[in-house]
């Protein structure tokens, strides 16, 4: 085997409370592509930052030729033959491409003689790899798989010997992207030694020689590619957890609560995040919205609680459309029935400088039972806030903390319990049971059961496929923006797996 | 001729008008290029103005007292980048605050030091910059034309309006042809394409606030040194604004900047000229209206006449690694 052109030994990352990096090992072989896969937020950036100088891990060693090396700075890296393309370019827009070129590996106090330098290299770089790119151009007048190119272009002339290239594929049309990986193989060919990040493992099947699997800031796995299968990768990127069943009887669908026609979400910069999907959810079952993170799910969701704007498309809410302009009045479509947990309960579920019991009415707070006359019933929400406590077991049990002292599944049990007690036609609920602890739930399980079990419509995104396998009567795989299946709940996780890579889509459009 | 004489007089007075407008102006467009907002520039004059006059008074030497300026001057500039760069905090806040400090210390110095109501004493001759008369302006002073040109416009200032001028292709060549122009610049647009370049966004920010510093320094020594014999208390009267104004007319470039600030301090020279003389047509317009005519216009081409002025994309954000 090669000898190792990379190695991380031991390496932690904290950021606060949150552990991004846990004693992380990976060896990267010289002049191979090694792809490093996950989902987001398992940790994959992270660890390419300490590796480009960008952090500094709390602990651990990084080995770079096989001696010990101490990256403090991205001038550290760029001196060891290091360079990053980032996810966000690294480039100034309204700098030509020179300019971006030479910024920082200037040879000369004048700008003249950088210049005439880039621009030779920049020709002799174009004839080798069939970099092209005109060097006069200014950034933001190129097109994205250009200033990529451009990125590219910057570690080379820096003379980097290692490539780190994260997610590098998320703004580039497919066409785009098959150039890039042929870049890329001639990059090897030529020796140099490359490390891709991405969730998208049809690339990393198509491109790498070596792949290591990251989940919740660990490295699970690590494969030579040929030996392993996009349906095993799937599966260690989700990961298995130790899940109670939770027990649930027939449902009994009813009429059609909630209706998806043809929608299609682009996001802000103008990527289809949801390819006209269609769906309908009836009353009396649960379901499930199976994918990895990142393909669509968490567009979908804002779209139909009205928070995102949808390019086309209608949604239905009891037979009446709902305002798809991303201007829809959240408290009107909670008048109509339609409750919302969202993913990211902190950002957009709670005010967690609140107190518990302000939380637990939020939205809510116009609401008569909540008033009296202009002023708030301070009396009616202390006892409202109690019965939830009581009925959700929310500990500990004191309205008047702040809503930030409180667990995270304890967090989620108060934005639930605001939800489901104002007795909805049709709840959508975003990752249930992110970051809350197993007791917690099995709790919210049973409740969502209940729910349906009451002739409510529900709708679950998660990307956990033990939570969706256990809660949905159907469940919709999503892939790229699209639902690309549909499944009863006796699919198993291998089935489900390969449909959320992205296989079986792949195989029936070709 | 008389009109010919008038209009010559009133560029005169421009050039004088405009020069502390054009170096406040250039200093800001380091320190706003590199990425920070520096609405402190009226309080940095003032500081400059005010050491240049003591120094020169106590030293009796202009030179001294254009070195305290600078020097003054660049101290407060640190403060704003130990506050803005090093602990991120609001740049407006900050430059609020030294113009605060500016207004209230030179004052309270002043009159601690010389007990004249918080001015310096007037400046003698050799403590001020002098007009420097070039060779043959006297003796072509009776040719039409060309000699109130050469013997009024052009020569018969100070030294400190040649280097003001001079600036405007200097900081052009910096800005554009250094290796520190370009870095200074990308600060500007994208600090963190810069961070991951491998250059330190903090030390280039500090540098480009010096440059503001010195600028500022020389503007203020201006004002106390050349366009009067000694420092008055609030004697900035609100250019260090005229000049951001005339930076964001002048969109962020050095030589649109030098128009801008020619123009303001036309119009402020115009309306001097014309105040109390009747004009054809209007009649006699009230004094208070031509005093007031330089900051309407300036209203009115900022709101509509510039087109879309896009300042630096980072100005005013401190920059802070993401996550």
């Amino acid at each position: 085997m090669a000898q190792a052109a990379i190695e991380l030994i031991g390496i932690n990352k904290s950021f606060g409370a949150v552990r991004a990096n846990r004693d992380i090992n990976l060896e990267v072989a010289r002049g191979t592509i090694h792809g490093i896969v996950g989902e987001n937020g398992a940790g994959k950036s992270t660890l390419m930052s300490i590796l480009y100088g960008f952090y500094q891990a709390d602990s651990g060693e990084i080995r770079v030729g096989g001696k010990p090396v101490a990256i403090n700075t991205s001038n550290d890296a760029i001196a060891l033959g290091i360079g990053m393309v980032h996810q966000h370019f690294m480039l100034v827009d309204n700098f030509t491409v020179l300019e971006n070129v030479i910024l920082g590996a200037e040879n000369d106090p004048l700008l003249k003689s950088s210049i005439a330098k880039a621009r030779s290299e920049l020709d002799r770089l174009e004839r080798e790899y069939g970099l092209e790119v005109d060097p006069d151009a200014v950034i933001e007048e190129l097109p994205v798989g250009l200033q990529q190119r451009v990125e590219i272009l910057k570690a080379l002339y820096r003379g980097a010997e290692i490539l780190i290239l994260d997610e590098p594929t998320g703004v580039l049309t497919p066409a785009e992207a098959d150039h890039l990986f042929r870049i890329l193989k001639q990059l090897k060919d030529q020796g140099k030694t490359i490390v891709l990040i991405t969730h998208k493992l049809r690339e990393i099947m198509a491109i790498t020689d070596t792949v290591s699997v990251m989940r919740q800031g660990t490295m699970v796995a690590t494969r030579v590619t040929k030996q392993t299968t996009v349906g095993e990768l799937a599966e260690l990127m989700v990961g298995r957890r130790v899940l109670l069943r939770v027990e649930k009887g027939q449902s009994e669908a009813g009429a059609i609560k909630l209706s998806v026609k043809n929608l299609t979400v682009k996001d802000s910069r103008g990527v289809t995040m949801v390819d006209n999907v269609s769906f309908d959810v009836r009353g009396g079952e649960i379901v499930g919205i199976a994918g990895v993170a990142g393909n669509g799910q968490s567009e979908l969701l804002e779209a139909i609680s009205g928070i995102r704007h949808a390019v086309s498309g209608e949604v239905m809410l009891d037979g009446k459309p709902i305002d798809l302009t991303g201007k829809a009045d959240p408290g009107e479509l909670r008048d109509r029935g339609l409750a919302h947990v969202p993913e990211d309960r902190h950002h957009v579920g709670l005010v967690l400088a609140f107190e518990e019991n302000e939380n637990s009415i939020l939205g809510y707070h116009d609401d008569e039972r909540y008033l009296k006359g202009l002023f708030l019933n301070v009396d009616a929400i202390m006892a409202d806030a109690k019965d939830k406590i009581e009925k959700y077991d929310i500990r500990p049990g004191n309205p008047r903390l702040k809503t930030a002292n409180f667990s995270g599944g304890n967090q989620q049990k108060i934005v639930l319990a605001r939800e489901m007690e104002q007795d909805p036609g049709v709840l959508i609920v975003g990752q249930p049971t992110r970051g809350v602890d197993v007791g917690a739930i099995e709790f919210i399980h049973k409740r969502l059961i209940a729910m349906r079990d009451q002739g409510k419509a529900v709708l679950v995104v998660s990307v956990e496929l033990d939570e969706i396998r256990s809660l949905s009567d159907r469940i919709l795989v999503m892939f790229a923006g699209r639902v690309v299946g549909e499944r009863g709940p006796e699919a198993t996780e291998g089935e489900l797996g390969l449909l959320m890579a992205g296989v079986e889509h792949q195989e029936a459009a070709e | 001729m008389d009109i010919f004489i008038a209009i010559v007089q009133i560029l005169d007075s421009t050039i004088r008008l405009s020069v502390p407008l054009l170096l406040a102006c250039l200093a800001g467009l380091y320190s706003e290029r590199a990425g920070v907002f520096d609405i402190g520039l009226e309080g940095k004059m003032l500081v400059g103005a005010f050491a240049g006059a003591s120094a020169a008074a106590v030293f009796h030497s202009a030179f001294i007292g254009l070195g305290m300026a600078i020097l003054m001057s660049v101290a407060f500039a640190m403060v704003h980048g130990f506050a803005s760069i090093t602990h991120r905090g609001n740049q407006i806040v900050s430059g609020v605050a030294i113009n605060f400090i500016a207004a209230g210390s030179t004052i309270m110095l002043g009159q601690a030091w010389f007990q004249q109501g918080g001015r310096t004493p007037a400046l003698q001759p050799g403590e001020r910059f002098e007009a420097i008369v070039w060779p043959g302006a006297d003796a072509v002073r009776d040719v039409p034309i060309l000699g109130p040109i050469y013997s009024e416009l052009i020569s018969g200032h100070s030294i400190l309006v040649y280097i003001a001028f001079l600036m405007v292709p200097f900081t052009w060549w910096v800005l554009y042809r250094t290796r520190f122009g370009l870095r200074m610049r990308a600060v500007g647009e994208n600090p963190a394409a810069v961070d991951t370049a491998g250059i330190s966004v903090a030390w280039l920010r500090y540098r480009a606030l010096i440059c503001t510093g010195i600028l500022t320094g020389i503007a203020g020594a201006y004002l106390s040194m050349v366009q009067n014999g000694g420092f008055v208390k609030d004697m900035t009267a609100g250019k260090g604004y005229i000049a951001l104004a005339a930076l964001i007319f002048a969109k962020w470039r050095p030589v649109n900047a030098m128009f801008a600030c020619l123009l303001f301090g036309f119009l402020d020279a115009a309306s001097i000229r014309l105040q109390g003389s009747p004009l054809p047509v209007i009649g006699k317009v009230p004094a208070q209206f031509m005093q007031a005519l330089p900051y309407v216009l300036t209203v009115i081409l900022l709101a509509g006449f510039i087109g879309k002025a896009i300042p630096p994309r980072a100005g005013g954000v401190p920059y802070v690694k993401e996550r």
